[in-house]
Formats: C-alpha cells, structure tokens, sequence
C-alpha cells in the first residue's frame, strides 16, 4: 500500500497512541515519542516499522506519539492510520494484518 | 457449538467501547462472565473504522481466559454491520450481538454474514453464537419468532434506554416501564429455551438502585445483567449466585426426589413442604448454576 494522503488515528489519552501517516519518498521516516521511551522505544519503533511492511508500505513520514499503548493498540493504529490515507474502511483483508 | 457453551454462565455481561484501548486493555481482571464490545454507540461516527481495527487486534493478542467475548456490532440498518462481522469473525469472538434486532428475518440476515465471513476466513462453521438485543416495541412483540430464528441464538436481551423512548416514558425505579418488555422477552426466550438477559442500569452513584434491580431480575428469572462499570459486577453475582442455604434445600429437594422416585413414590413431604417431581428441575437448575458459579462442589 501506499500513503496517499496525511491520515491520523488514535489519541492522546493514556493506553492509547496517535499515529500520523503522511505521503514522503526514500523510505520511511519514523518520529517517536513515547513516555516509556527508555524502556520500549526500541520494540515500539520495531513494532510500527514491522506493521507498515506487513501492510507494504515501503514510503512516507510516520509520526508516533505513544501514551503507554499495548502493542495491539500500537498495530491497530498504524494499520486505521495506512487504511485512512488510501480511503479504505471496508473490505479490509482481516485475516492477513 | 455444543449446548454446554450456549448455556455457559452468563450472570454479567459488561460493556466496553472499542474505541477506548484503556477499557479494552485488562477489563478481564475484573471476572465478568462475559464482556461485550461495542462498536455501536459508545463509538463515534467517525471512528467506526478504528475501533474496528482496535477490536480486531485486541481480539486476536489479549487473552481473556474464560471471559467469554462478544461484540455489539452496528444495527442492520447502518453501512458499518457488514464489515463489522467480518472483523469479529477473523478476530476469533465468541459471539454477536445484534443491536435493535426486530425480527427472525433480522437474526438470518446476520447469520448468513456470519456464514459468509466464516468461509472467508476458514473459521470453524457454526462455532460463532448470536444474541439479539431487543430495543423496540416490535422487537418484544417479535420475541418468539427471534429467539427461534438461529441455532447460533443463545440469549436475547432487552435493551431499555431506546425501548423507553419508543414507548414515550423515561426510567422509573420500580421498572414499572419495562414491565411488559420484561416480561415478553422472559416468556419468550423461556418458550424457546435461550438465555435472557436484562437491561443497563445506568445510575452509577445509586447502588442502592442498582441492587434492588438486580434482585427484581433474579426474582423474575433472567439469567443476568448487561452492566456499565465493573463496581455493578460484584452485586449481580452475589444476587445471582445461589447461597449456602438455598444450595442445601436444592440438594435436599434433588436427593428426596431421586430416592422417593425410587420407591415409587410420586409426593411427599419435605421438611413440611409438599414435594413432586415438578420441582426437580428447578433445584437441579440451582445446583448446576451454584456450580457454574464455584459456590457447589457437591455430587449433584
């Protein structure tokens, strides 16, 4: 997939995160802030970078903004924030995220 | 599926918003019986889709135990239902509930979806359970034909706030307002041998309230509550779960039953009470939930 356009999903209240996804070349940019940044930001950023290649995005700047998500939290958002940008609510390949 | 999970105990169902990951997170540790998430009305218009695939994820990392999971899916009438079964479906829920259902044609439609998503997504077929949530003055009148409509149909349960606008009247402690839904859907779903379940009580500060409500639902015979908060759940299974002395009488009823039957004897008396067979049921009934519950670890 690609990202078409900025999308963002999630929010800024505990256990959640907020994902902004915008179109951009030469790969993916990753900014990540995180209040549990010493002790997870190295498995969140593995998270989100391995979510956007499950889902082939292979392009565009990804801004992380974590709350103390679950991981399960984590992947929900980056993959409702991918789906937003190419306009995708339904039919969503369910079995294969 | 088999009888055993349609019939599972059910005493709390508790709601939670699948758009809020904080509520989805742990709400296990709080021992419902089952949680029902909802992409319904707890969730905005516009985050349909997230909290679609916040349920979808949570569904498939967070190990519930034996909580049992189910989803409020968006009603019939909505673009959002469709994809709705789909992703409770992949997501391995146990089961749907299906909001402002009024009819069998209703239930059908969902289950044909289901049938669908099923195949879709090599799911066990005929492993995901239905509930219908019954909202309006059809509904209730419907009530026989719905609890009918599916095998998958394990409980129907009444659902008060819209139901009380429908009917024009607002929330009344004593349940006067929601006595003829209570008592459609009760008969109904005890007609047709599904579970039954009633109504939020949504007064948080009033557990006073909240207790009395409880203990008319118990008296009346439903199999449990939709609950709000995980303060509500405590009180439903104790005024759900049988006690030390109505478990004794159970066993005394069961075993004098068993033993008179035996004998050839058809009635009698019971610590001054008049016995048949007729009541072995119920005492069986009140066993099997005092176990269920882990209050019973007798041989009956």
């Amino acid at each position: 997939m690609e990202i078409k356009k900025t999308a963002v999903a999630g929010t800024l209240e505990s256990s959640d995160v907020q994902v902004t996804v915008e179109p951009g070349g030469g790969g993916i940019t990753l900014d990540l802030s995180s209040s549990v940044i010493n002790q997870y930001g190295r498995q969140i950023k593995k998270l989100v970078l391995g979510t956007l290649e499950n889902l082939g995005v292979k392009s565009g700047k990804v801004t992380v903004v974590d709350k103390g998500a679950l991981d399960c939290t984590i992947k929900a958002r980056v993959e409702c924030a991918v789906y937003r940008s190419n306009g995708q609510t339904d039919g969503i390949p369910w079995g294969a995220l | 599926m088999t009888d055993d999970v349609k019939n599972r105990l059910r005493r709390t169902m508790l709601f939670l918003s699948a758009q809020r990951p904080s509520l989805m997170k742990d709400a296990y540790i709080f021992r419902p019986d089952s949680v029902i998430f909802d992409l319904e009305d707890a969730v905005a218009e516009s985050q349909k889709d997230a909290a679609r695939f916040s349920l979808y994820n949570n569904l498939k990392s967070v190990d519930y135990g034996s909580v049992e999971r189910i989803v409020r899916i968006n009603g019939l009438e909505t673009p959002h239902w469709r994809e709705d079964v789909r992703a409770c479906v992949a997501g391995g829920a146990e089961g749907i509930r299906i909001a402002k259902c009024e009819s069998a044609e209703d239930v059908k439609l969902v289950e044909s979806a289901v049938e669908s998503a099923e195949r879709e997504f090599s799911a066990d077929p005929g492993k995901m359970l239905l509930m219908a949530a019954i909202e309006s003055p059809r509904g209730v009148i419907n009530a026989l034909e719905i609890c009918e409509a599916s095998d998958r149909l394990f409980g129907v349960a009444i659902s008060g706030g819209d139901f009380r606008v429908a009917m024009r009247t607002s929330y009344h402690r004593s349940g006067v307002e929601l006595l003829a839904a209570r008592g459609g859907v009760l008969l109904a779903a005890r007609a047709s041998g599904v579970q039954c379940f009633d109504t939020v009580f949504t007064d948080l500060d009033d557990m006073e309230g909240f207790r009395a409500e409880v203990v008319l639902d118990r008296e009346m015979g439903f199999d449990g509550k939709s609950v709000v908060s995980p303060r509500q759940i405590p009180v439903v299974h104790e005024i759900f779960t049988p006690g030390p002395r109505e478990i004794r009488e159970a066993e005394r009823v069961v075993r004098a039953i068993r033993e008179n039957a035996a004998r050839g004897v058809g009635i009698f008396q019971v610590d001054g009470k008049m016995l048949d067979i007729a009541f072995l049921s119920g005492a069986e009934r009140t066993l099997a939930l005092a176990k269920a519950s882990g209050a019973y670890e007798g041989d009956l």
